[in-house]
């Protein structure tokens, strides 16, 4: 678009008040602001020291963790939908027949190359058993390529570690219902 | 005469010192104050190596100071070798210079058949402020040949734009620095200083027309916020040291806070007193040794706070752009700078008998004269020029050009070419 095109809605400035023409005003505003947070409270977190805390760690997008079933088996099926939603290609999956009635497949490899990892969250909200989600662990480190590739004995010890603190969204939801139907319980009696 | 080289050896150790070792911290302080405005905490883990000590972060300038020397050194195929490494160095010797003719006053050691020590590198240098200010300027050279040897296109605009903001604020700084030598009647700084002890009133008190000129072209001159044109991280990169790293770099870095620390001393030289306070250091040119140190420590103080001042102001307002810059220069504070100089050539010319004034109610009719001229030039500028203007195309010409080209017939016309992206270097 040309800078002289008529499509271009020229606005005007509000004109300046006296006041502001002399330039006074704002060169004491913006003096006496930087004055005011120079001595105002720090919102600095001293990291190793202390640490964030999130007002919901529920929806914090950090490591990932594969979920168990109440019996402790992984609740993955091995369906690939987060591997094939995964906009970085990071979700590795081998799949095998599963030894167990309830489903068809379950994951033999459950790789996550953590450094691919963008943590978009997008597997976790392609998943249709709920069996991948992503944790509030934040401070994520290791010292070669080969450790930041989570398998999936660390991606089950990464749920057994948060499950208490962030329980998997099936149990949460499960909660809820039985809440529910004890509130209404309760109201009938 | 052997004695005259060992003292200025000294003199030049101990300055040099306190010089590298004060700006080392300086940056220390400008990272923390900018991070307090922020409402972050800033540096404060480094303390001392192989420690868990922290003091403070007070290691940091250290650890800095390392990390940088320790760092490549790239230098880039195409610059012009020569040219190149001449530019820090051209700049630092620029900055550094400057310290030999800031006087500090005389001490009196209390040795028989001492004379008493001048506290300048070059004592008694009769041009001294001519002296000061052509060292200050020279600094530009080293820029502008930094910029130049880059063979960088931002480098080069980095250049140019110092190169053009350092002339168009030499200009107001030298008319405010005539008005301060007329009144002391001397180019000497500490005959200036001793004359601002000597009466007890402050030349800002005086001349505050001049003062608010001199901080402005200073600022300029420093490259300081909101006044760092030569460097804006947003259009320019880095401007002229682009292409520099590792101890080019730092030299680079550590000159212009120098001259920030210069900007500084002069204000407090200039303007502020000195190293005098009322009632504290007395006003005598030669003191004993508990006086001079005092009177360092008076100087210090107040250098301080005007560098306190000029980060504040780092973060207090936005930058300017470059016609405002040049604008600033050449239409407010030229003409400005101009009006205390008529006002003390007017003052010395007659002016003085005319009103019948003399001895210290000369001076307060001169400041009353000064602080009217101030408010009236400031009134003045807000109504003939606002500070801030729209620059786009005029819309009147615009519709002008419009219907002009609407009235060429078609087939005459000539077609605007349209842009298209080309990719030509993606095979």
């Amino acid at each position: 678009m040309k800078p002289d095109s008529s499509e271009i809605r020229w606005v005007d400035e509000p004109p300046l008040t006296p006041a502001e023409r002399s330039y006074l005003p704002l060169f004491i505003e913006g003096l006496t602001t930087t004055l005011r947070h120079l001595v105002s409270p720090k919102i600095t977190v001293q990291f190793p020291e202390e640490r964030h805390e999130f007002p919901d760690p529920i929806i914090y997008r950090g490591v990932h963790r594969l979920n168990r079933d109440e019996q402790g088996r992984v609740k993955c099926v091995a369906c690939f939908l987060c591997a094939t939603a995964c906009p970085a290609h990071c979700i590795d999956i081998v799949a095998a027949p599963s030894p167990w009635p309830d489903r068809e497949k379950y994951p033999v490899v459950f790789n996550i190359d953590m450094l691919r990892c963008i943590f978009c969250g997008m597997c976790e909200e392609a998943c249709p058993v709920d069996a991948i989600e992503l944790t509030s662990l934040y401070d994520l480190s290791g010292k070669s390529r080969e450790e930041m590739i989570f398998d999936k004995e660390k991606l089950l010890s990464v749920y057994d570690q948060t499950k208490d603190l962030e329980p998997p969204r099936w149990m949460r939801e499960r909660d809820v219902v039985e809440d529910q139907k004890t509130d209404s319980a309760s109201g009938e009696n | 005469m052997v004695g005259l080289i060992v003292e200025t050896c000294v003199k030049i150790a101990l300055a040099l010192g306190v010089l590298m070792t004060g700006a080392a911290y300086l940056v220390l302080v400008e990272r923390w104050i900018a991070a307090w405005v922020q409402d972050r905490i800033g540096p404060n883990r480094v303390g001392i190596p192989l420690t868990n000590i922290r003091l403070f972060g007070l290691g940091q300038p250290i650890a800095d100071g390392l990390k940088l020397i320790f760092k490549e050194e790239y230098v880039p195929g195409h610059v012009d070798r020569v040219i190149y490494n001449l530019g820090p160095i051209l700049t630092f010797v620029a900055a550094v210079a400057v310290y030999a003719v800031v006087p500090l006053g005389q001490v009196d050691l209390g040795i028989a058949g001492w004379r008493p020590i001048d506290l300048t590198i070059v004592p008694g240098f009769d041009a001294a402020l001519v002296y000061l200010f052509a060292a200050n300027g020279a600094a530009v050279y080293g820029v502008i040949a930094g910029g130049w040897a880059s063979r960088n296109k931002y480098s080069l605009f980095g250049a140019l734009r110092a190169a053009a903001q350092l002339i168009a604020y030499e200009i107001p700084l030298s008319l405010t620095l005539l008005v301060v030598a007329l009144y002391a009647g001397s180019l000497r700084l500490d005959q200036m200083v001793l004359q601002q002890a000597q009466t007890g009133v402050w030349n800002i008190v005086l001349h505050p027309l001049t003062f608010v000129v001199f901080f402005v072209a200073v600022t300029a001159e420093a490259a300081r916020l909101p006044f760092d044109l030569p460097e804006t991280e947003q259009e320019l990169v880095g401007g002229f040291h682009t292409e520099y790293s590792g101890m080019r770099l730092m030299t680079y870095l550590v000159s212009e806070f120098l001259h920030m620390v210069t900007a500084a001393v002069l204000i407090v030289l200039l303007f502020l007193g000195g190293w005098h306070f009322w009632g504290l250091t007395g006003s005598e040119p030669v003191a004993g040794i508990g006086g001079a140190l005092l009177r360092i420590v008076v100087f210090a103080v107040k250098v301080l706070l005007v560098i306190w001042f000029f980060m504040m102001m780092r973060w207090s307002w936005p930058r300017f752009r470059f016609d405002q810059l040049m604008r600033l220069a050449w239409k407010v504070l030229i003409p400005w700078g101009m009006v205390p100089l008529v006002i003390l050539v007017w003052w010395y010319s007659g002016g003085e008998e005319a009103l019948g004034m003399g001895g210290g109610r000369g001076l307060a009719v001169l400041a009353a004269i000064n602080w009217a001229a101030l408010i009236a030039v400031w009134i003045v500028t807000a109504r003939l020029s606002p500070p801030s203007y729209d620059n786009r195309p005029r819309q009147d010409l615009v519709q002008l050009a419009r219907e002009s080209e609407q009235a060429i017939p078609a087939r005459v016309r000539p077609t605007a070419k349209v842009w298209r992206p080309s990719f030509d270097n993606e095979e």
